[in-house]
């Protein structure tokens, strides 16, 4: 691997600005390209709060708007506090139904899915309305953590530009006359037993409709069942068939593993089980709770990812160097594997190989071998192999039956369907949530050979581009509206029970096949019962469903382990990793990290949440490697044209520190014409360049660049800390010698060192510590805090502007070699400081001390003058420049959270702590007289986190948590010489890195 | 030229400043009381209802317990509205035919809830929190009157946030026996501060506490 170093001079030429070099102190930590160069435009912005000219209306009609409300402001200036409240109606119950409390949340146990794969949740109700979703804490998959899109998936029930009637021809119609058309083109079918029948469906787990799919093709037995989503996992499927000659589920328990080598595995951000291993493997390095041994993670990817910010090793490299990688050092643990063409070993430049090898077998049993979903098979194979030679199986690596009712290679499936459809074989196709039309590579152009089938249909929580094309369309039930069930990574199978009766004449998947064979109109939740009562699971059936529906889980119904003989020697394709050409350009696809193959592309919570890495907001882009924009002459928003083969996109470029070099990374999932006013026209759509023979990688990209720039939307540099010392990490070896290396560089002040008097907390006194150890940067916290607390969606435009309301960011920060840089994530909620800064300038008094310690901030109060924000050294308070909350649109009203005010436009807002839930558990513990104890408030972001980075409680409690944590050396304080005192502290990160491999 | 004003004149300017100044003071006399008045907060005007309920009827007449009716009172910041159901338990038998009653039977019939206007209504930023303040011995008629004179409901107090405070920053004025909040016709037998600051003390309220911006608003 050719490896070119890049100086500071170097990148100032490459961002047109010369700077000088941000003075160093003790480890440098920078957070964009044009922090570390110093450029004049970041110098600017960490000047002022927000960038130039967002406080102004560049806008002229806006601005003439803006001045009219301005006059009328200033005449009723005043006068609209003192408005009289209006009338309002109190609506009881006819009959009051069992266990519903006004005033009080109900919690039900339920499962949503991603990829087909379930994870048990409960959902809030408050009087009916869903309002949050939390972790299951007894599912497997779960524990009691989300990961954001979990978090998110509410907002899509509510979504005003859901689907909301069926649709004929693009008209306003009935269910029944959906039947009527339906039952008239099935009678033809009944005939020809089904051979023009075709069902198009996603990746499908669930047991009964798995069953009533069965059912169907029974009764038309030459019908064909098809299954396609574009975030597949074709290849994982294949790479087992290669090693054990069958598919089957892997499964891993990071808990047992003391050694992981990822082959571009994102296994604790995406992916089946991805909160359970974060959880897991997090527990393996938590330094502060006595973890003698942390474990150790080797990172080879090709795009930086969560995961990939936790490792201890990582490299970067492009998809045919981790074929090459995995070849070899499967090689040198003893498999054996014949590749088509010449095996090319390794270049290990970094002396890597070896002791990573070394590692592996040492320790045996108890290390892993993981690769990515989008990984070759022949990848895979290999890791199954290595997990064989080192005797994994069965300690952290886990086979089953796979999880799937029916587990295909969609790619062929999909193309036997676009086959058939070219071949006038397909008469009558129903398409079943999937939204192919945008989601299928274009080679296969399914949208022209759809519109050859005489009767489609398409089911879809969004009249999206495959409803245009389809003669009917019906609105699909969500998840929290509709009885299902489906298997978990492990198999464990969990019942999905609505919440709530669909808000719009909506159908589910069971009831559209249900009407396919006799079904009709029976209610699902029966089907769903005579399918599990058939299973034979129990004696006492009625009570095995009650205690199913209330955990959450079918006890035993995870899969039994599978034996497989894990192969000893590999015959891999043709041309694995045969290395590419120096100058020859990759790229690379990649589900995108927050709205994924675009099903969330109407999300406003997702699309304005940063992606971990990048840290852009609403849009895509090409990323690459900061050498290869060196090499190819780019900047940052750069338009370039992507040309693969005949097919061409236009894409800005978006530099990436620590991307494998000659690779062009770009993201699933935008380019949406059709999903909603939130998603549609953002990004560019990356299905134009996939190919179904190669859909994750392609080798041959041509990039030309052009002149013109597209504006991204970008967070990194926003809410600076000027360069200042907020995160710390080191090596453990550092931390052995000095546990105190955190405080090296703090200026820390006695307590007596203010000029105001201190207070006095005799009850509790609420503290956070937030563990840089655990976190990965998933966002899960972030979504969680929005979802709880009301916070409002700005749009692009604002978000340029600094404006985002985000309550609790994750801060991204690199730390060394531009090209190979460690990835740190600090998330940032208030501070809540004993000396608060806020506090002391604000002249309404809106934000004050409160007995417990805590930052309080009333809305009510506040005249928003700005002060506090302004004298935050921590920029954690959010500004409402205009209304960004929603209080128009009907069925947004549903979602909120009743026990957090929504704000309106001129008002100040921030963390809290929760505090509604700190109330609750205070009024609680005061009525029954026991105390809080530790664990029973749990913040949003804390309930939330995967890896339980974050610690909330009673600072008082020297038996707490939280007091444990902060008692521990690695706890700091941020920004401590301004003698704030904060009451959020950070745990500094560990890192364990093999001694061994000397750093290049 | 002789002058135009007369040195009698200088009064009028004069006067003028002090009229000038009158009239701002009372304009933000006016914006600063104007919420204490009656007529805004509308406290005794009864409010009218679809259906006139009479409390002093169910609760003096009948004896009815509060929380016959309002029967999350312990439990939830909402102290709750009978469903139609509850009303239907005796009205099925008694008053079969009333037609005053009739909106409530076609409630019960149609399973349409009955649509009643609230008479104490705080502001949204505000959250008030029934079950703690029974728990720590405030009386239903601390806060709503003696509501067992009232044929129909009405406002005994503001629910102005300075009439909350005067309770929060000294409760012993107002906190009665646990087991006599539910007594509206509850007198003090003797010195109420005396025996509201034991009480706050049997009770464990942390009177600091009480005026946390958080306690109300969040």
């Amino acid at each position: 691997m050719k490896k070119e170093k890049i100086s500071r001079k170097s990148l100032d030429n490459q961002t047109g600005v010369r700077g000088n070099p941000a003075p160093s102190r003790g480890r440098d930590y920078w957070r964009s390209l044009d922090q570390l160069a110093d450029t004049e435009e970041f110098q600017e912005l960490i000047r002022r709060e927000f960038p130039e000219q967002a406080s102004e209306m560049t806008n002229p009609v806006t601005r003439r708007n803006f001045l009219k409300l301005m006059g009328a402001s200033l005449a009723f200036g005043g006068l609209t506090s003192c408005t009289i409240q209006p009338t309002e109606k109190i609506v009881p119950y006819v009959r009051a139904p069992e266990y519903v409390v006004p005033g009080r949340p109900l919690f039900y146990a339920t499962a949503t899915s991603v990829g087909g794969i379930s994870t048990g949740i409960l959902a809030e109700s408050h009087m009916g309305r869903p309002t949050k979703i939390e972790g299951n804490p007894e599912h497997p998959a779960s524990q009691g953590a989300t990961d954001a899109i979990t978090q998110a998936s509410i907002l899509n029930l509510y979504d005003p530009d859901r689907s909301k009637v069926v649709k004929n021809a693009g008209r306003i119609n009935t269910w029944g006359n959906f039947l009527a058309d339906l039952d008239q083109a099935l009678e033809m079918q009944r005939l020809k037993k089904g051979a023009g029948l075709r069902i198009l469906t996603e990746t499908v787990t669930s047991p009964s409709l798995g069953h009533q799919l069965g059912k169907l093709l029974e009764e038309f037995p030459h019908a064909r069942w098809h299954q396609y989503e574009a975030a597949n996992r074709d290849q994982v499927r294949a790479g087992a068939i290669m090693a054990f000659g069958e598919p089957a589920n892997t499964y891993f328990d990071f808990s047992k593993a003391e050694v992981i080598l990822s082959l571009d595995a994102d296994f604790a951000y995406s992916g089946p089980g991805n909160v359970r291993y974060a959880r897991d493997f997090a527990n393996g390095r938590r330094l502060a709770s006595g973890q003698e041994k942390p474990n150790r993670l080797y990172m080879v990817e090709t795009t930086p990812s969560c995961t990939g910010s936790w490792a201890d090793h990582r490299m970067a490299l492009g998809t045919r160097q981790i074929e090459s990688f995995a070849m070899t050092a499967a090689h040198r643990l003893g498999v054996e594997s014949v590749s088509g063409g010449a095996s090319i070993p390794f270049p290990d430049n970094q002396g890597w190989i070896g002791p990573v090898v070394q590692d592996l077998l040492n320790h045996s049993g108890s290390s892993l071998v993981v690769a990515g979903d989008q990984q070759a098979p022949a990848v895979h194979a290999l890791a199954h192999a290595m997990n064989g030679v080192l005797g994994n199986v069965g300690t952290t690596v886990h086979y089953t039956d796979p999880v799937e009712v029916e587990s295909v290679d969609q790619a062929v499936s999909l193309g036997e369907l676009v086959d058939a459809m070219k071949a006038d074989q397909v008469e009558l196709l129903l398409i079943l949530g999937a939204n192919p039309a945008f989601s299928a590579p274009a080679d296969l152009d399914f949208a022209g050979a759809l519109q050859q089938v005489p009767f489609r249909a398409h089911l879809g929580l969004y009249d999206d581009e495959t409803a245009a094309l389809c003669h009917w369309h019906i609105p699909e039930s969500h998840f929290l509206e509709a009885w299902s069930d489906g298997r978990s990574y492990d198999g464990t199978v969990s019942i999905v029970q609505p919440l709530i009766l669909p808000l719009y004449n909506s159908k589910s998947s069971h009831e559209l096949i249900g009407a396919l064979i006799g079904q009709s109109g029976r209610p699902v939740d029966d089907i769903l019962q005579e399918y599990w009562q058939g299973q034979d699971l129990t004696d006492n059936f009625e009570k095995f469903w009650r205690e199913s529906l209330h955990d959450g889980l079918m006890a035993g119904t995870g899969l039994p382990p599978k034996s497989v003989k894990s192969p000893e020697s590999l015959s891999l394709p043709r041309g694995t990793g045969t290395p590419m050409d120096e100058e020859d350009l990759e790229l690379l696809v990649r589900p995108d990290p927050t709205i994924l193959d675009g099903r969330f592309a109407n999300n406003g919570w997702l699309q304005e949440t940063p992606k971990p890495i990048s840290k852009l907001t609403w849009d895509n882009a090409a990323q690459v490697s900061p050498a290869t924009a060196l090499r190819l002459g780019l900047k940052n928003e750069q338009v370039v044209e992507l040309n693969l083969g005949d097919r061409s996109i236009e894409a800005p470029i978006w530099i990436v520190p620590g991307q494998a070099h000659n690779v062009v990374t770009v993201h699933l999932g935008y380019g949406r014409t059709r999903c909603g006013r939130v998603g549609n026209g953002l990004g560019f759509d990356v299905n134009v360049l996939r190919s179904s023979s190669s859909p994750w990688s392609a080798a041959g990209l041509k990039l030309v660049r052009t002149f013109s720039t597209y504006p991204l939307a970008c967070t990194q540099d926003h809410h600076s800390m000027e360069g200042r010392h907020l995160v710390r990490h080191a090596d453990l070896v550092e931390f052995k010698k000095h546990p105190d290396f955190a405080h090296r560089e703090a200026h820390e002040f006695p307590e007596e060192l203010t000029l105001y008097s201190g207070f006095e907390y005799n009850g509790n006194s609420w503290g956070m510590a937030i563990d840089l150890n655990a976190c990965i940067g998933c966002n899960a916290c972030s979504l969680a805090c929005q979802s709880e607390n009301n916070i409002p969606v700005v749009g692009k435009d604002e978000v340029r502007n600094a404006r985002e309301m985000s309550w609790i960011r994750v801060d991204r920060y690199y730390s060394g070699d531009l090209d190979d840089p460690a990835i740190l994530h600090q998330p940032v909620p208030c501070q809540q400081c004993e000396n608060a800064p806020c506090e002391l300038v604000c002249p309404v008094t809106a934000t004050s001390h409160s007995q417990e310690g805590l930052n309080d901030m009333v809305y009510n109060r506040c005249v928003g003058t700005r002060y506090c924000a302004n004298n935050c050294p921590y920029k954690v308070r959010r500004f409402n420049f205009l209304q960004y909350a929603d209080r128009e649109t009907e069925s947004l009203k549903l979602m909120q959270n009743p026990d957090v005010t929504i704000r309106s436009r001129g008002i100040m807002e921030k963390c809290t702590y929760c505090v509604q839930r700190i109330n609750a558990a205070r009024i609680e513990s005061k009525k029954s007289g026991d105390p809080i104890v530790d664990g029973q408030i749990l913040t949003a972001c804390q309930q939330a986190c995967p890896t339980e980075a974050i610690a909330f409680g009673d600072i008082n409690d020297p038996e707490s948590k939280v007091a444990h944590l902060k008692s521990s050396p690695l706890n700091y304080g941020i920004l401590t010489e301004l003698n704030t005192r904060p009451r959020t502290s950070y745990l500094a990160s560990v890192r364990n890195p093999n001694p061994e491999i000397i750093e290049s | 030229m002789p002058q135009i004003f007369p040195p009698s004149a200088n009064w009028a300017s004069k006067a003028s400043i002090l009229v000038t100044l009158v009239i701002v003071g009372t304009f933000l006399g006016i914006l600063l009381n104007i919420n204490r008045l009656d007529y805004v907060s509308k406290v005794g005007v009864p409010v009218d209802q679809p259906v006139p309920f009479s409390h002093k009827h169910h609760v003096k007449g009948m004896g009815i317990d509060c929380r016959y009716c309002h029967t999350t009172v312990e439990e939830s910041a909402f102290a709750g509205i009978p469903p139609t159901e509850t009303c239907m338990t005796c009205h099925s038998q008694v008053w079969t035919e009333a037609p005053i009653l009739e909106p409530v039977r076609l409630s019960f019939r149609d399973n349409k809830p009955l649509e009643w206007t609230r008479v104490h209504d705080l502001p949204d930023f505000a959250y008030f929190n029934h079950s703690i303040h029974v728990k720590q011995g405030i009386g239903c008629q601390t806060c709503h009157g003696q509501v067992d004179q009232m044929p129909l409901m009405w406002k005994e107090n503001t629910l102005n946030m300075e009439w909350c405070l005067e309770c929060h920053r000294e409760p012993e004025k107002f906190v009665r026996p646990r087991e006599e909040v539910f007594n509206l016709a509850w007198k003090p037998p003797g010195d109420q501060e005396n025996l509201g600051r034991q009480l706050v003390e049997e009770y464990q309220i942390q009177t600091t506490q009480l005026t946390d911006c958080s306690i109300c608003h969040r």
